[in-house]
């Protein structure tokens, strides 16, 4: 698992202080979206041949390549199964979520 | 150097004379010669800009978004359905203050499908954030796209050049092309305060929370509030470079008047030819010639009509259960003002049908006739 890059959420006190446009305004690491899953990615990694095609299809950027190998950050992966249906070798599998 | 040309290569001029860097669009009668002529710009060299064909008009104006974010001069231009399709993006632009300039040929809106003007569908764009300039000769049309392009940029807010199909789109008109010098002199290149750069990357139009929406459009109210003052200012600044006055709003024989016909577009100078004549048989008649209409020139309107006991709107447009935009409009400016003059709602002209010098003397002796506006609407020229 990833570790989260540590963010410090921005209030602006005035919109005298705030850009003209929404332009990094929040930041969506505050967005913790992992919550709306209802079906979760699982890599079997003994099948994964590293080519970094889950990564690169993940909207939403929740695949990490840690020393090579794809890592999901559940904190915000939607649960959209995209990595899942590209993955050439069949190695990521969704499965339900348990709560 | 003169030249006779239709609206719409007018509003190719002034996008050429602005310097436009990005034009993205899509044809559309009654649009078409606008962008025509341009492609030929970019193809010829006239215009330094990239043309960037699109698939449909919500692409255009995304594609201007883009352009304008980067920091390029954006410019674009539409009619009617074209321009309804634009609508998501119209809020992309005014919400993400970028100053692109479009020009819209006032079309009816569809169906019955029809090719000829009526102002419903910018009037429909009204809430989106955007400057609206309605004109009425194809100099102002060209004039008036340079000036935008300054205000627009001046404030970080888009405009919209406005135009009825046809009787000034197609209408060929003597227009004074300004030199290139005068120009560049008059608007200098776009330099935004913000852009998507790899310099400083930003996230553009992202997540934004109830934290902090509320004084995004706070800002942008506030800044929209700064127009009309400046439409003065860079239109004084025209007159001096130009010799053409640019204003928020253009009145005619107003000072001394017992009504005054409120117009907007090409409608405003077939009322000068009526109040003439009237004036003529004695009738004080005035014209008020609303050129600025998002913001709305409260001060101005105020300032001009509230000398005249009254008042008669004519609206090329229609919001359906409720009454002409305009009407709305100068009502809603006049109201908890000590003077109150009686203001009546015409409605002439949908999908193209002409609105003569008579039509406005109907209007005068309709007006002139009533001590209040017995009716929501009065309907000029439909066959009852």
């Amino acid at each position: 698992m990833p570790k989260n890059k540590e963010v410090k959420k921005v209030i602006f006190n005035s919109e005298k202080e705030m850009p003209l446009a929404p332009m990094s305004i929040g930041n969506m690491l505050h967005n913790k979206t992992g919550a709306w899953r209802n079906i979760k990615p699982v890599i079997e990694l003994s099948k994964c041949i590293k080519c970094g095609i889950c990564w690169k299809f993940c909207p939403d950027a929740s695949i990490d390549i840690i020393d090579d190998w794809p890592a999901i950050n559940y904190d915000y992966c939607k649960g959209c199964g995209i990595c899942a249906e590209e993955c050439p070798e069949k190695c990521i599998e969704m499965v339900e979520e348990e709560r | 150097m003169k030249k006779v040309i239709m609206g719409n290569h007018a509003l190719s001029y002034g996008a050429m004379l602005s310097r436009s860097q990005v034009i993205a669009a899509y044809p559309i009668t009654p649009q078409t010669q606008v962008v025509e002529l341009l492609s030929e710009m970019c193809a010829d060299g006239t215009l330094e800009a990239k043309f960037i064909k699109v698939e449909s008009e919500h692409s255009a104006m995304a594609a201007c978004l883009g352009a304008s974010l980067a920091g390029a001069r954006a410019f674009t231009a539409t009619s009617a359905q074209g321009l309804a399709l634009m609508h998501e993006m119209l809020h992309w632009a005014s919400g993400g203050r970028m100053p692109v300039v479009l020009g819209n040929i006032n079309r009816a809106m569809a169906p019955g499908w029809s090719i000829w003007s009526d102002q419903n569908d910018s009037l429909s764009e009204r809430d989106t954030g955007w400057i609206q300039f309605y004109c009425s000769s194809n100099q102002e049309v060209l004039d008036s796209v340079i000036q935008a392009f300054k205000v627009s940029e001046k404030l970080m807010i888009p405009s919209m050049i406005i135009l009825d199909a046809f009787s000034l789109s197609h209408t060929y008109e003597v227009v004074e092309i300004p030199e290139q010098e005068k120009v560049d002199g008059y608007l200098p290149p776009f330099k935004p305060p913000f852009r998507l750069t790899t310099e400083e990357p930003h996230a553009f139009g992202g997540l934004t929370s109830p934290d902090h929406y509320m004084e995004l459009r706070y800002k942008l109210q506030k800044d929209m509030e700064k127009v009309p003052a400046l439409v003065d200012e860079t239109g004084r600044e025209y007159e001096k470079i130009f010799g053409r006055r640019l204003s928020q709003v253009d009145d005619y024989r107003c000072d001394d008047a017992e009504l005054i016909l409120v117009t907007s577009g090409t409608a405003g100078y077939t009322a000068r030819v009526a109040v003439d004549e009237l004036r003529e048989k004695g009738i004080k008649a005035g014209n008020l010639r609303i050129r600025l209409f998002r913001p709305f020139p409260f001060e101005k309107v105020r300032q001009i009509v509230s000398s005249a006991p009254k008042v008669a709107v004519l609206d090329r447009n229609i919001s359906y259960g409720h009454h002409g935009i305009f009407y709305q409009e100068v009502k809603s400016a006049l109201y908890g003002q000590t003077a109150k003059p009686t203001v009546f709602g015409f409605i002439a002209g949908l999908g193209g049908r002409d609105i003569t010098k008579d039509h406005f003397k109907e209007i005068v002796e309709y007006a002139l006739s009533k001590d209040k506006a017995e009716e929501e609407i009065v309907w000029i020229g439909v066959k009852k």
